[in-house]
């Protein structure tokens, strides 16, 4: 991990190519996370590739409900060669969930991208093949949005049908 | 020595070999043939004769599903071989399979293809469900999966997280019993359950077979789920 004075150093570089690109820097539990404006990520992360962190470990969907903007698309970035690790978040708002692709940089981002897609709503904008992955084609909704309700049968069982759901008609 | 001669009872085997070989020579005639074939021959009705054979041959179809799959396999293992009951040839085929067994959580995705497959087998064919998430979901009840129950019709269900082997092997005798003709003595009046077989509430009755098939609840209801 950068530690929190390392962390700065790559935030203000970062500031220095673009002044919008850097919303914030965290440092918490040695963890180190750049905010970064949705459309400044692919920057970034060809930035932070430039100086090592050349793997693109994870690339997950949150949903930080009731915050806003609610949702954050998180990219673990990973430096092979000194065991280093920076995180880069971006957040993006339900209302326009778009965020520009990382896959000409990292091909294996397809498949992460389709899933934040998938489960989350986020449009990844130049995204080869922007379809769902997991989920049927013919899926309506983002299962992993907090507001998404869970789904799933009632099931009734002989001991719990008094307080349960009822005798079936 | 004093030679003891008796009479042997009719029914004896050697009086009866005996008559098998007269009955070859053509010897036998008359009451004695009669007597003879109507010991022989056992009558029954065909039906009962196909589902001898139906309940003592089934080859099940090699599909696995999730972790019932490895309970699953280990019944056709020496320790609960299902091949004493002539069930033991696995098909890789839907054609030439009797019997498919839902081993683990079947996803909406996988639905129409679990449907399709058991479509495309041949009459007579049956279905066993096994272990929680294929009969009610059980820890996955959640918006990806489907209980089996809603989109194909189950003979015979096998509760258990997973099942062991045994309990699977349970079912599939209960499924022979069922195809011998004789019905599994029915858990619900056992149970006192008489009423249970549907759990959706009024406000979630089904609109048309259409619905029925897709596990869809009504935008935002999500009551006990």
């Amino acid at each position: 991990m950068p530690d929190a004075t390392g962390l700065e150093l790559i935030a203000h570089e970062l500031r220095e190519s673009d002044a919008d690109s850097i919303l914030g820097t965290e440092f918490h539990r040695n963890r180190a996370v750049l905010l970064v404006s949705p459309q400044q990520v692919p920057a970034v992360l060809e930035h932070l590739h430039g100086k090592g962190y050349t793997f693109l470990a994870s690339l997950h969907g949150v949903d930080y409900y009731p915050e806003e903007p609610r949702l954050g698309v998180l990219y673990e970035m990973m430096d092979m060669h000194e065991v280093d690790r920076i995180s880069v978040k971006a957040r993006v708002s339900t209302e326009h969930p778009r965020i520009p692709t990382v896959t000409p940089l990292f091909p294996g981002a397809d498949f992460p991208e389709r899933e934040v897609y998938d489960m989350f709503g986020v449009v990844f904008e130049g995204h080869p093949d922007m379809r769902r992955i997991l989920m049927p084609e013919d899926f309506e909704g983002f299962p992993q949005r907090r507001d998404f309700p869970v789904g799933g049968e009632p099931v009734l069982f002989t001991y719990n049908e008094e307080t349960g759901y009822g005798k079936y008609q | 020595m004093e030679i003891k001669r008796e009479t042997l009872d009719p029914s004896d085997f050697r009086v009866r070999q005996l008559q098998a070989r007269d009955m070859l020579r053509g010897d036998l005639e008359g009451e004695d043939l009669q007597k003879f074939v109507e010991r022989s021959v056992m009558t029954t009705t065909v039906e009962k004769a196909v589902a001898w054979s139906q309940g003592n041959s089934i080859y099940p179809m090699t599909f696995g599903l999730a972790c019932c799959a490895i309970e699953m396999m280990s019944i056709v293992a020496a320790r609960v071989d299902i091949a004493r009951f002539g069930w033991e040839a696995f098909r890789a085929s839907p054609r030439q399979a009797d019997l498919l067994i839902l081993s683990g959580r079947v996803s909406v995705k996988m639905a129409p293809v679990i449907r399709r497959i058991y479509d495309q087998m041949l009459e007579p064919k049956w279905a066993i469900s096994m272990g929680a998430c294929c009969s009610s979901m059980g820890v996955f009840n959640n918006y990806a999966l489907v209980p089996s129950d809603k989109f194909m019709p189950i003979d015979v269900h096998v509760p258990g997280c997973p099942p062991r082997p045994e309990a699977l092997m349970h079912g599939i005798l209960r499924l022979r019993d069922k195809i011998h003709g004789h019905p599994p003595d029915g858990w619900r009046e056992r149970y006192d359950a008489v009423g249970t077989e549907e759990v959706l509430t009024p406000e979630h009755q089904r609109g048309s077979e259409q619905d029925a098939a897709i596990n869809v609840f009504p935008g935002g209801d999500t009551a006990g789920a």
